[in-house]
């Protein structure tokens, strides 16, 4: 199974966003999606999804045009974890996981036993059987992050797109989030993801895109693509991506220069 | 496990079943109370007699009250109670707004402007009705299609702003027709229907509307599940493989029928649609397989309830919707400062 990007042009209706992007996503890697803030990130994640209509090229699921299959059939390929957020309702943890299941449960049925398997699964493999029962509007921001997730899992797609998974969250639950998403790929769901922060490329990627104003910038491995030239043209601000030495062994980093050598005259 | 996974700290069957048996009790209630008292055993002969075919042995006098005002009576009210309520639960749903009622979408207006019209013109009972009904099921048409060709915004919201700005236009149109409505005929007839009561209502009244109730409830009993996944964000809701728009309107048309059907025999009552599902919503959690159940017996058992009361306590009729405020208002209020919260 394969999510694919061919000469991808997307947006809102009368307002062009990007144009030209063609990727391709297949099942056990992670692809991550750089970009500064308006680049397109999320415009172009809900046209992948089908939530927008292409503006031009097409996408393919399988090499299926996306735009010819019902938003069922487009479900149970991808599946989507947006931003955590508020719930208008205070559904439990495991009512909202098992909404992932709409698209396997028919139009006037009611979720199965078989359903409430996959929901309790989804649930044990982000961590959460002890919150199964708690309402959504009562957990921290980092557990509704995995919630939608498990959510996400529940929909059981080969393919799933996650817009910012570590927006909002603290240090340590954006490394959980970014170590539960590496898993997953591992055990071999297709992973497509976008981060404001470089590091988190280095830390779960197989392969990093950018998105320049509204076009693919760059494409490859984090070795190839990673570079401090790059990142300076990506976001604007002087970077140095350096190798630090850890217990685990080398790791890269980006740091941001402009920041370290404006402190000195700025304490003058 | 399973206990874990209700919202509520209660069995969803202990809380129907409570609410049925508070139910029953307030329809037994309903059939006592009255100017004319009837006792537990006549009111069984009179129904055995009913069921039998036989005669009950007792006074005609008896036999019409119950079977002829008391019995249609409370059936109206165990109807409408339950359609405004579940219509209620299920906008409240639908908008992901608890603030939401069967009015949001300009039912009640409609067939207000429907059937003053028909006062207006000096209709029959039966085209009054009718045009009520037509005219609920107009407004909502309206403010659909209107939202419809408005793109581009957020097909919730532009429904709602539709809704309330058709529904401050047809309140003008009934406005203007009590302005120029007789004053001695036609002008109280107009305000008693816009308070909304049942002391009016026959077995006819209950053939046609019964049908029309069950058609209205059908969809929302078969989708109640699909219901919750609507009550997320509608980019979510599809990214989950949910056409949201055509589930939506399946809603909104079991809504509409069933709410119009109710408000055609009884006029416009409000508070239910709004304050009900919120009850339910505390006992059941906010899973809608469980809160439509819930809304319609507490729906039907309160409207009962206050109905026993718009005919017994005062020597002239109590408009239902006067009542409906009054008891819901407080009822309302003790709600908001002592539940907990049951929405975000």
């Amino acid at each position: 199974m394969t999510l694919a990007a061919r000469e991808l042009a997307f947006g809102y209706p009368g307002r062009r966003i990007g144009s030209d992007v063609t990727l391709k996503l297949a099942r056990g890697e992670v692809l991550c999606l750089l970009g500064p803030n308006g680049s397109g990130k999320t415009t172009l994640f809900k046209t992948l999804l089908g939530l927008l209509s292409p503006q031009g090229g097409s996408v393919l699921i399988d090499g299926v045009d996306a735009g010819t299959m019902s938003r069922e059939a487009v479900a149970r390929q991808v599946s989507y974890v947006p931003q955590a957020h508020g719930a208008f309702f205070p559904f439990t943890v495991h009512e909202i996981v098992l909404m992932g299941r709409v698209a396997h449960i028919g139009l006037f049925a009611a979720p199965s036993r078989n359903d409430q398997n996959a929901t309790d699964a989804a649930i044990a493999r982000m961590g959460l059987t002890e919150l199964a029962g708690k309402s959504y509007t009562q957990i921290s921001g980092g557990e509704r992050q995995l919630t939608l997730i498990a959510r996400a899992l529940a929909q059981e797609a080969p393919v799933v797109v996650l817009d910012e998974p570590t927006a909002n969250l603290d240090f340590g639950n954006q490394v959980r989030v970014l170590e539960r998403i590496r898993a997953l790929a591992d055990a071999g769901t297709g992973v497509l993801l976008s981060t404001h922060d470089p590091d988190h490329a280095f830390l779960c990627a197989d392969r990093v895109a950018m998105l320049h104003e509204g076009r693919l910038m760059a494409c490859g491995t984090p070795g190839e693509v990673m570079t401090a030239g790059n990142l300076q043209r990506l976001y604007g601000v002087e970077v140095a991506v350096v190798a630090v030495g850890t217990a685990a062994g080398a790791r890269t980093v980006c740091l941001p220069v402009a920041v370290a050598g404006a402190q000195p005259s700025a304490q003058q | 496990m399973s206990a874990s996974r209700t919202t509520a700290g209660f069995a969803p069957a202990l809380i129907v079943a409570a609410a049925l048996a508070l139910l029953l009790a307030l329809i037994l209630a309903a059939f006592a109370v009255g100017r004319y008292p009837v006792s537990l055993p006549d009111r069984g002969r009179v129904r055995w007699g009913w069921v039998s075919g036989g005669s009950s042995g007792l006074d005609a006098t008896v036999e019409a009250v119950v079977l002829q005002i008391r019995g249609p009576r409370v059936m109206a009210a165990l109807l409408v109670g339950a359609a405004l309520a579940a219509g209620g639960a299920a906008y409240q749903s639908l908008f992901r707004n608890p603030l939401v009622s069967p009015d949001i979408l300009g039912v009640s207006a409609g067939a207000a402007v429907g059937a003053v019209l028909g006062i207006f013109l000096s209709l029959g009972v039966v085209m009054i009705q009718s045009m009520a009904f037509a005219g609920g099921l107009a407004a909502v048409g309206m403010v659909y299609f209107v939202a419809k060709s408005v793109r581009g915004h957020d097909p919730l919201l532009v429904l709602v702003l539709a809704g309330v700005v058709l529904g401050a236009l047809l309140g003008a149109c009934v406005a203007l027709m009590k302005y120029l409505a007789d004053p001695y005929n036609q002008l109280p007839a107009i305000t008693f229907w816009l308070l909304g009561s049942l002391a009016s209502t026959d077995a006819r009244d209950m053939w046609a509307a019964t049908p029309l109730l069950l058609i209205g409830l059908l969809p929302l009993w078969l989708l109640r599940w699909r219901i919750n996944v609507l009550s997320l964000d509608d980019e979510e809701a599809r990214a989950l493989g949910v056409p949201t728009g055509r589930i939506r309107l399946a809603v909104i048309v079991g809504a509409t029928l069933m709410t119009s059907a109710a408000v055609a025999i009884s006029g416009v009552i409000g508070w239910i649609g709004l304050v009900i599902p919120h009850f339910a919503r505390l006992l059941t959690g906010p899973d809608f397989t469980r809160l439509l159940p819930v809304s319609v017996l507490l729906g039907a058992g309160f409207l009962v309830a206050v109905d026993t009361l718009a005919r017994t306590i005062a020597n002239i009729e109590v408009p239902l919707g006067v009542l409906t405020a009054f008891v819901g208002t407080p009822l309302f209020l003790w709600q908001l400062a002592t539940a907990r919260r049951s929405w975000q």
